[in-house]
């Protein structure tokens, strides 16, 4: 039989055979298989693992995924008005120059030196983002704000000495599930209740379930269902009488126009920075922040890397490198905070870009922006008949809730004759929030046009004037 | 091109912009970017957006970001970019445990297209039956990769799988009512910190077992340690260390026996894909960084996946939702009937879910062997080059191969120069090189960690080497140059006192205005 000759991965440099061959030489050993020795027989994988005929050539490999990805419909070419906490903001074509370049998107865990770049963008970050939430300490970004939010809910935990926590019932489904998961069973999570004709939080109910053993309340403004809560300061009151922290959840794209959570009494602010600068990702795209006071009481309890400023010992040099090093689990492990590892630094670099770019005009712009194409479009659609919007009376940001019940359709049943249409209609609320009927959860942007809400109009009343006829 | 010439340590220099920190590139009226306009109709029609919300909840003053142009923020950025050295252009083999390999330019072509940047989690399925065909199709491969049987990947990285597995841990006890009774969770002092620090989370108790003389896991502390309070065991292998627990098949029996779940930390598998698995060693959860092993960019340290695998009768338990195919359509399964719920938002980081189904797809099972078997030959290259630095040892398992990396030590370099581990770090950077010390806590003295996976040439491995030996050199003749080193980096040895000084350590700018006012 002839011998095959020796293929050798692009990837894969050291597969030469003569290299391989003077590389085993220099180690003393005749083959790899004489590397393994530690690994006993019956620990032996024997046979070949079944995965599909390798496609070698980046030339195919391209031509395969992009047929497989071509399956997908995407938010470009359609119309979505999809939000619930990952949101088609503009991207400015800059963040992606700077997250695409090859010494961020390939570098980890490098030194104060060698890495000095990569301190200074995660610092400017926490900087940026400082100014946004007016508060003097925000962390490396978590995974997301489900991440945020559990995290916010340990510290206050750990602040208090207190097992209870007041969790709004107006956060998003994805966020209930990962806060309850991540304080099971440490610590108690309480639900709160909002007002079902308003949609702000119910405070009475608020009260009778705050007490002194109870670490906080997390709330967030606007909620999952888009609502602004402006019972802020006598939440405020009612959580710190006892001694309880708030902690408040926000999306970060609201604070050119909206009060930052701090300037209404919360204690911890935590959201999730994918609005700034970072595409959707089909949830890739998300990275959670936290932010407190400068004390150290709050900073010492953060899982997260905290990177700080600091001389060198050159005069007039600036360095930068950890801030409290020990108290993370890379310093003591289970007696670290929470833990720590790798998480979402490149969307923390991403909106350091997207903040700088748009700077306090252009967050102020954006935040108007949206309010007034949020505010039309639920005007809009409150004209068509049987249709309520916004279904709760509570002022709203970028996304309102859409009670469809009046059209005697469901929500499942418009969307998909909206899709039809080229419309991703929004999330629907039917199944996980009974209480709002059939009603869906539409999110604005800057992205959308009068032409694409006027489009969104036509296309609803199309269909009700379609099934009026069916009747 | 002589051979010699081509593996010095070079004459380099980087980039030292001495760039300032962004605030102070502000100037008053500059825009970086214009938000559209906004339609006269919409105006007419409902004013300008504001007055809707209450007074006390509006912002009084807008934020103090910088006001800075275009142009000056790319460059900005860019210069910082340049004072960064990512794996594409260091000889990153010495962030150990991290696996620093090739992350082909291919894929981050194919993640920026629009059928990928430009999916919302939440589409209807039948919308992004391709995202779902390749998460699936991930799931088999990986499925394959560790023997076990179904795979999420939802945790947004290795300690957010460990939180996962001990979350499962928590709900499988809980269900056979033995949850209040299960409270410790068994590891090794060379598994990864988050082994032990995530399943503090969950409420657990940890107990760390120490290596035996020789550096192995030891199987009679863990015999010491098992009782009925054990919930599982978490541990990673090949440790930290490089050596693989050859009775690690003792261990899971032991575990199991006592009642308890074992999950595998499998967060760097580069040194065994197609040699072993977590099948063969009869663990019950595993995971796999797609970062690490699977070739996705670390990102400065994120996104990340840390995918996990479970056995059949743990598929109940794995967070929601999980990719599956009714034999027409992909499809999100919502009802795990024991479900943990979730540890991150939506189903996965999918980029890095992409980029490690094009990894293995272009390997194919062969090709995986081969990067798993040349990282270990480079691994063991590097091994016997380093044990011959007079000054540098690789304590334990003598006489013994590693797998896909070693912790080095540079124990008597210290004690006959003064010159420490960090020393030889910083001088390090100035070759263009990055060298990293050990977790915490220090076991092995003045720790240094190489792994060189699969992806750089002979040539750079000597490079490297010949960095590392012309320090240990320096240390001898010349130890005031390391000690003052780094010289030719971006920026020379930073004061670090001030981190941890809650008086002046300032975590952003205006903290630090603040501080430095006072």
């Amino acid at each position: 039989m002839k011998k095959k000759a020796d293929f050798v991965h692009p990837y894969i440099p050291n597969s030469v055979r003569h290299i391989k061959d003077k590389m085993l030489r220099e180690i003393g050993v005749e083959t790899i298989e004489d590397l393994y020795k530690d690994i006993p027989e019956e620990l032996r994988f024997k046979e070949e693992m079944k995965l599909p005929p390798p496609i070698t050539s980046e030339c195919r490999l391209e031509r395969h995924i992009k047929k497989i990805l071509g399956k997908n419909l995407n938010c470009e070419e359609n119309l979505s008005f999809l939000g619930g906490g990952c949101t088609r903001h503009h991207v400015p074509a800059i963040c992606d120059e700077i997250n695409r370049r090859s010494e961020f998107l390939t570098a980890y865990a490098g030194e104060p030196y060698e890495d000095h770049g990569r301190f200074q963008a995660l610092f400017e970050y926490q900087s940026l983002m400082a100014e946004l939430l007016d508060m003097d300490v925000v962390n490396v970004p978590t995974y997301d704000w489900c991440q945020s939010a559990g995290t916010v809910i340990r510290m206050a935990e750990r602040i208090t000495g207190r097992e209870k926590i007041l969790v709004s019932a107006h956060i998003s489904p994805e966020r209930s599930a990962a806060v309850n998961n991540y304080c099971r069973p440490v610590m108690d999570v309480i639900s709160i209740a909002h007002d079902s004709r308003t949609g702000w939080l119910d405070l009475e109910d608020l009260r009778s379930k705050m007490d002194s053993g109870t670490a906080g309340f997390y709330f967030e403004n606007p909620s999952y269902l888009g609502i602004l809560e402006t019972q802020v300061r006598e939440i405020a009151d009612i959580i710190h009488g006892p001694g309880g922290l708030v902690l408040t959840g926000v999306d970060p794209i609201s604070l050119g126009v909206i009060a930052p959570p701090v300037q209404y009494g919360a204690d911890i602010v935590c959201g999730d920075i994918q609005s700034l600068g970072i595409h959707m990702n089909y949830g890739g795209g998300q990275g959670g922040f936290i932010a407190t006071r400068d004390e150290e009481k709050f900073v010492m309890e953060y899982p997260s890397r905290l990177f700080g400023i600091t001389k060198t010992m050159v005069e007039g040099e600036l360095g930068f490198g950890d801030v409290a090093y020990e108290r993370t689990s890379f310093g003591q492990r289970e007696k670290g905070k929470e833990f720590v590892g790798t998480h979402a630094a490149l969307w923390g670099i991403t909106a350091a870009v997207y903040l700088s770019l748009m700077g306090p005009k252009g967050m102020t712009e954006l935040g108007k922006n949206v309010l007034q194409k949020a505010q039309y479009t639920a005007k809009r659609l409150s004209a068509l008949p049987g249709v309520a919007a916004p279904r709760f009376e509570a002022p709203f940001f970028k996304e309102f809730t859409v009670d469809f019940s009046g059209t005697g359709l469901t929500v499942k049943k418009i969307n998909d004759r909206l899709l039809k249409e080229g419309i991703f209609g929004g999330i629907d609320l039917s199944g996980v929030f009974p209480e709002c009927g059939q009603s869906a959860l539409l999110c604005l942007t800057e992205q959308h046009t009068l032409d694409d809400i006027e489009r969104l109009v036509r296309a609803l009343a199309g269909i009700f004037e379609g099934e009026g006829r069916n009747k | 091109m002589s051979e010699r010439k081509k593996v010095q340590p070079r004459n380099f220099h980087q980039a030292r912009w001495n760039e300032p920190v962004i605030f102070d590139l502000h100037t008053e009226g500059e825009r970086g970017i214009l938000v559209p306009s906004v339609e006269e109709e919409i105006k007419a029609s409902i004013g300008d957006g504001l007055s809707a919300v209450p007074d006390h909840l509006r912002r009084k003053f807008p934020p103090a970001l910088p006001e800075i142009s275009q142009m000056r923020v790319l460059k900005h950025f860019l210069r910082l970019s340049q004072q960064c050295l990512g794996a594409d252009l260091n000889v990153d083999i010495g962030q150990g445990t991290c696996t620093m390999k090739y992350s082909p330019k291919i894929h981050e072509m194919l993640v920026r297209l629009p059928q990928v940047a430009e999916l919302h989690p939440l589409q209807e399925e039948r919308t992004v039956q391709g995202a779902l065909e390749i998460i699936h199709s991930l799931d088999l491969f990986l499925r394959e990769i560790s023997g076990l049987d179904f795979f999420s990947f939802q945790p947004g990285g290795g300690a957010a799988a460990i939180l996962a597995m001990a979350s499962i841990f928590h709900a499988y006890h809980k269900k056979k009512g033995e949850d209040r009774r299960r409270d410790e969770v068994i590891t090794t002092i060379f598994s990864h910190p988050s082994d032990a620090a995530a399943a503090a989370v969950k409420g657990y108790k940890i107990i760390t077992l120490y290596p035996d003389e020789r550096g192995y896991p030891d199987v009679e502390a863990l015999r010491e340690a098992v009782s009925d309070r054990t919930a599982g065991l978490l541990i990673t292998n090949p440790e930290d260390t490089g050596i693989f627990n050859p009775r690690i098949a003792e261990f899971t029996r032991i575990i199991h026996e006592a009642g308890g779940l074992c999950g595998y930390d499998q967060a760097n598998a580069n040194g065994i894909l197609g040699i072993t698995r977590a099948r063969e060693a009869d663990f019950d959860l595993c995971f796999f960084n797609l970062h690490k092993t699977f070739s996705s960019p670390h990102g400065c340290g994120g996104p990340a996946v840390g995918a996990m695998g479970v056995r059949k009768k743990l598929k109940d338990f794995l967070p929601v939702p999980i990719v599956e195919f009714d034999g027409g359509k992909y499809f999100l399964n919502q009802d795990l009937p024991h479900s943990i719920g979730k540890v991150r938002g939506y189903c996965c980081v999918f980029p890095v879910v992409l980029r490690a189904y094009a990894w293995i797809l272009n390997l194919g099972a062969a090709g995986l062997n081969e990067a798993a078997r040349v990282a270990v030959l480079n691994n063991n290259y590097v091994l016997e080059k380093i044990k011959r630095i007079n000054g540098a040892s690789a304590p334990y398992a003598e006489e013994h191969h590693r797998i896909e990396q070693v912790r080095y030590s540079w124990e008597k370099l210290t004690r006959e120069t003064g010159i420490t581990t960090e020393d030889v770090i910083c001088r390090m950077a100035d070759f263009g090189f990055h060298l990293w010390t050990s977790h915490h806590p220090f076991i092995v003295p003045e720790p240094f960690t190489i792994e060189p996976t699969e992806s750089y040439s002979k040539d750079e491995l000597d490079e490297y080497i010949n960095g590392l030996k012309k320090v240990v050199e320096e240390a001898r003749t010349d130890p005031e140059k390391v000690k003052k080193a780094p010289h030719n980096s971006v920026v020379h040895k930073i004061d670090p006192s001030p981190l941890d000084d809650p008086e002046r350590w300032a975590i952003t700018w205006r903290a630090y205005l603040k501080k430095s006012e006072a």
